[in-house]
């Protein structure tokens, strides 16, 4: 008698790392979707200022357009710890995460600075629905890049501990995937908030 | 609309599920025709209240506390019933009471239609929910009488399930389930013994047929030479028990405000998780002759049980 094809309780590595990575990217897609319904909050939030500053007058370009390339450099900075991975240069791997470490805090530092200063100044998110959408939208991007930067010392905990095994190796690309997609999260961001509300 | 569309298609599908079967009125098949019977009606009164007209009238009144309770008594503990009274020999080995199972039922299902349509016809008289006072001339009395009579039929449904619960508990020696096929089901999962073993099927069934285990009983074929393989199961971890308390922790902490218990709570589950991460293999193997042993000795539990 055949079996049949596929074999639920196939076992061994491959299909281990197979079903991590596609469980990962589902996890992705919800998280889209978490994303999605923030941004579709903060257009239809956009113009209730209730008397409030208006995005126009709370940006100020210059400053975000140097979180944005922070994060945007960080981003391959993790491109090139892949590759590293890829050579199984460990130090190299550790050098470039302790790169896109500094970078991410640095930009998780300049966005709490952008935060701290909007509510100092009596833009909190309680002062209209404009800027509850906005702290909502942009703050929950921030807690994901917080989530990011803790994973990432954990792995190179690992990497200077175990060096690269197959579970270091596929937690390695996990992160990469999810800091791109922040990266791309931050672009919308940075486009549809800043640009579209500084050029309104 | 969005919602009543697709339920109904829903409903339609439960009802197919019967369609050329052989139906025996048990108890989990009563709780299912309960089950769809009321869901029905609970759906049909939600169609009413979408239509703005009639919504004016009926919104926040006795009408739409019936609605609802029809879709989550009738829609959901019926269907839960139902499910726990099937599965329950499948989960713990041994059959619930049928005759305290069918008392439960027909208390329930009478006890709430008592209870729900007086209050359907109290929302088209006018009246609203969380009402304290109403005015004796409006003539409402008898219908919440009737109302009251119907909650404690219900009441005596739930005593009657207790009751189940405790007599079956009790009497577990006399209802086991020997064979792991409590109700000559159809689906596969009645082809492993009762409790389910660990790794629930020795060997993956091969599958030539919709009702494959009905096909496999009908044709008295022989069971083929069995070749045990290594399983592969989850470990057990209690971490998980630990990361809910903190996250409970957590949520607790901010409904009251208590800040830095929520970090305390936060905090707790991060490193939980980061612990839990440090184990690489979340699997252990339970190797082919294993199974076997566990197989054959549960065969010969059986066989004991039988005798």
């Amino acid at each position: 008698m055949k079996r049949l094809a596929v074999d639920p309780q196939i076992t061994g590595a491959a299909a281990a790392a197979d079903k991590t990575t596609l469980g990962f990217w589902i996890y992705l897609m919800t998280d889209c979707l978490l994303f999605a319904s923030l941004f579709a909050t903060y257009a239809v939030l956009r113009h209730n200022t209730f008397g409030g500053g208006s995005p126009a007058q709370l940006f100020s370009l210059p400053y975000v357009l140097t979180e944005t390339i922070i994060l945007l450099v960080s981003s391959l900075t993790t491109g090139l710890a892949i590759l590293a991975v890829e050579r199984r240069e460990v130090r190299s791997i550790i050098g470039w995460l302790t790169v896109t470490f500094v970078l991410g805090v640095s930009f998780l530092t300049l966005e709490l600075n952008e935060f701290f200063k909007l509510v100092h100044d009596g833009n909190s998110w309680q002062r209209s629905g404009f800027l509850s959408a906005f702290f909502t939208l942009v703050g929950t991007h921030g807690l994901h890049i917080t989530i990011g930067l803790i994973w990432l010392v954990v792995l190179v905990v690992y990497c200077l501990k175990r060096g690269l095994s197959p579970m270091v190796v596929r937690r390695l690309k996990l992160l990469s995937l999810f800091w791109h997609f922040l990266d791309v999260v931050w672009i919308f961001i940075f486009s549809i908030v800043y640009l579209l509300g500084v050029s309104s | 609309m969005i919602i009543a569309i697709p339920t109904g298609v829903k409903v339609f599908n439960w009802l197919f599920t019967m369609y050329r079967g052989r139906i025996r009125l048990t108890s989990p098949m009563l709780w299912f025709l309960g089950f769809v019977g009321l869901f029905s009606v609970g759906g049909v009164a939600g169609v009413v209240m979408a239509l703005p007209a009639a919504d004016f009238q009926l919104h926040n009144s006795l009408f739409l506390v019936a609605h609802f309770h029809t879709m989550i008594v009738g829609g959901v503990l019926f269907g839960f019933f139902a499910g726990l009274t099937y599965w329950f020999p499948k989960i713990f080995g041994f059959t619930l009471n049928e005759r305290l199972g069918k008392c439960a039922f027909w208390c329930w299902m009478v006890g709430f239609l008592l209870a729900f349509i007086p209050l359907y016809i109290l929302g088209f008289l006018g009246a609203t929910r969380r009402i304290d006072h109403y005015s004796a001339a409006l003539g409402w009395q008898w219908l919440f009488i009737v109302a009251a009579g119907g909650a404690a039929l219900v009441c005596a449904g739930l005593g009657f399930q207790i009751l189940q619960l405790i007599v079956s508990i009790y009497r577990r020696n006399n209802n086991r389930d020997k064979t792991g096929d409590a109700w000559e089901a159809r689906t596969l999962e009645w082809s492993t013994p009762s409790p389910a073993p660990i790794y629930n099927f020795a060997v993956v069934p091969v599958v030539t047929d919709r009702d494959q285990y009905w096909v496999t009983k009908l044709n008295h074929k022989a069971v083929p030479k069995i070749m045990y393989e290594d399983i592969a199961v989850p470990k057990n971890s209690s971490l998980a028990v630990a990361i809910a308390a903190g996250a409970f922790t957590t949520g607790f902490s901010i409904i009251w405000h208590i800040w830095w218990l929520a970090l305390v709570g936060v905090i707790a589950v991060v490193v939980i998780i980061i612990v839990r991460s440090i184990d690489d293999e979340t699997e252990r193997i339970i190797t082919a002759s294993d199974v076997r042993n566990m197989e054959l000795s549960r065969r010969e539990e059986l066989r004991r049980l039988a005798s």
